[in-house]
């Protein structure tokens, strides 16, 4: 199965392209890493015309979407998600969304990535890779885990310990997309792990123009 | 006969618009809205409009086709708002629109959301006199532009220096109590009310302001002082009075301005646009006066004065028709894209 994989839950944006099957595995034909800051939108559809011409491929060729549903900030977030979600409705093919956490690094960690605010996105994987706390958001200093952490090394002084720097690769949005890509009937549908409501406070009164 | 489908997306504040055209004729306006949800803020939430976009996309994309009755593979053009409007609102349609266009294998224009409220009219009217004087007026804009050709070129005359028009009428219907968003409040309450018990000031109307800017800051501002002395004083507000003076205040000053547009370029022709255009006092001074001035005015149904992406799919339509060229592969959103960029 060709499968697009697409992730913009981190300044990192991904797009790649793999070859899947339940018997074989993940095979990589293409894949671009851009650093994309808050250009998500510019730089993601870009970066999917750029893979299917790395692996001289046309986008009709694609038989599923994978995409990232973050944590990650949420302008970009949904950059990714709404993406997957049109190009899978246009071509009439599954889309699957994964903890885009699980796409970083592999085995027994504590994947870190930025919130914002000072916090962190961070979510705790056993050594056969399955996730056994979060996706959740917090401070640095109070997360309380050994590690070892992977993902963004920014955040290594606040947690006192080394952080190895990982970026959401597709091979591992395939692996996470795995059970999903066997039985696409089963897929959830492509809700956005915000893990923060929105800030807004309704006012409580109407302020006077005089007084 | 031959002309192109096109498929049209507007999410710049809180309405997911999908609408489809063919040339001039309308296929589809499929609307979703989240603005129940900011009601209790008394105006929109930019991260709570973004986040009903994404859910509502697909749902709305399908309602659109199914009304046109035409499949995806149908169409020929995308068209989609790249500007002004919330950024994190913008950017849910414009990914949309590209992903589409990317599957499907055609153009993309990323437009002017101002010019799309212009050429929403020629799904109604027909094809735009050009020159033709535009004033568009709503909760995020208040502007009157000279419409020389509105597929390449758009002139800005004026527009608000501090509220819009629409965000006036919020606010007096806060003071007075009546529901959010206040258009529409407001509208019915002064249907009962005498639009001449309150003189209201008529902003930016001296002989030195600037002939075509707005300004309903003040405006707002002495309505809730009238309003506050009377519950002071312990007196009824008269809120029928209260709402049908402020209208007239507000109909009063965008029609003479749109009106002296019209005089000083030599423009016989007025298209009214923006959810304040939906104002049933706004129209019909515009009528009194254009036929007054000899001008002839345009205006849309309500439904479509307001946000919504059949209006992003019409002006698709003019560009396509223009053979103007396709938006880049790396189109973003622009939150204050200027008017003079009809597409970008």
């Amino acid at each position: 199965m060709l499968v697009l994989a697409l992730d913009t839950a981190t300044p990192t944006l991904v797009a790649g392209l793999a070859r899947w099957s339940a018997g074989d595995g993940v095979t990589v034909l293409a894949e671009r890493a851009v650093p994309s800051g808050t250009k998500h939108a510019e730089l993601l559809t870009p970066a999917i015309e750029g893979v299917l011409a790395d692996a001289g491929l046309a986008i009709g060729a694609v038989e599923a979407v994978v995409t990232g549903l973050g944590p990650g900030p949420f302008t970009g977030l949904r950059v990714g998600v709404v993406t997957a979600a049109a190009l899978a409705d246009a071509r009439g093919i599954p889309a699957v969304g994964v903890c885009s956490l699980d796409a970083v690094g592999t085995g027994a960690r504590t994947v870190v990535t930025d919130a914002r605010r000072k916090e962190t996105y961070w979510a705790a994987y056993a050594t056969d890779g399955t996730r056994v706390e979060g996706p959740a958001v917090a401070r640095p200093e109070e997360l309380g885990l050994p590690g070892p952490f992977t993902g963004d090394p920014a955040f290594a002084e606040r947690l006192g310990a080394p952080v190895t720097p990982a970026d959401v690769t597709t091979a591992g949005l395939l692996r996470a997309a795995a059970p999903q890509l066997a039985d696409p009937g089963s897929a959830a549908p492509l809700v956005p792990l915000y893990l923060r409501r929105p800030d807004a406070v309704p006012p409580t009164s109407i302020k006077p123009v005089t007084r | 006969m031959n002309e192109p489908i096109v498929l049209g997306f507007e999410t710049s504040c809180d309405e997911t618009g999908v609408g489809i055209v063919r040339g001039h004729t309308l296929l589809a306006d499929a609307l979703a809205t989240s603005m129940a949800e900011h009601e209790r803020f008394g105006g929109v939430v930019p991260e709570i409009a973004s986040r009903a976009h994404l859910e509502a996309m697909v749902p709305t994309v399908h309602r659109a086709l199914a009304d046109a009755g035409i499949a995806a593979s149908d169409v020929d053009a995308v068209a989609v708002t790249s500007g002004p409007g919330l950024t994190g609102a913008l950017l849910v349609g414009v990914a949309a629109a590209k992903a589409y266009a990317l599957a499907l294998g055609k153009p993309l224009y990323g437009v002017n959301h101002l010019a799309a409220h212009v050429a929403v009219d020629e799904l109604q009217h027909g094809p735009l006199a050009e020159p033709s004087i535009a004033m568009l007026v709503s909760g995020g804009h208040s502007s009157l532009l000279l419409v020389p050709d509105l597929a390449q070129e758009v002139q800005s005359l004026g527009r608000t220096i501090d509220d819009a028009a629409g965000e006036a009428f919020d606010k007096v219907a806060r003071v007075l109590g009546l529901p959010f968003p206040g258009g529409p409040p407001v509208d019915r309450a002064a249907r009962e009310g005498d639009a001449r018990a309150i003189a209201f000031p008529r902003g930016l109307t001296g002989p030195r302001d600037a002939a075509y800017d707005f300004s309903f800051s003040g405006l707002k501002t002495a309505v809730a002082r009238w309003v506050e002395a009377r519950e002071r004083a312990g007196e009824p507000v008269p809120v029928a009075d209260v709402a049908a003076s402020f209208q007239e205040a507000v109909a009063d000053v965008l029609t003479a301005k749109a009106v002296r547009a019209c005089r000083d370029h030599g423009v016989d022709h007025l298209v009214l646009g923006g959810g304040v255009a939906a104002n049933s006092r706004l129209r019909a001074l515009a009528e009194e006066r254009c036929a007054a001035a000899g001008i002839v005015l345009r205006v849309p149904s309500p439904r479509l004065c307001t946000d919504n992406g059949a209006m992003v799919a019409a002006l698709g339509s003019r560009l396509v028709a223009a053979g103007v060229a396709p938006s880049a592969p790396d189109l973003g959103a622009d939150s204050s894209l200027p008017i003079d960029v009809v597409s970008r």
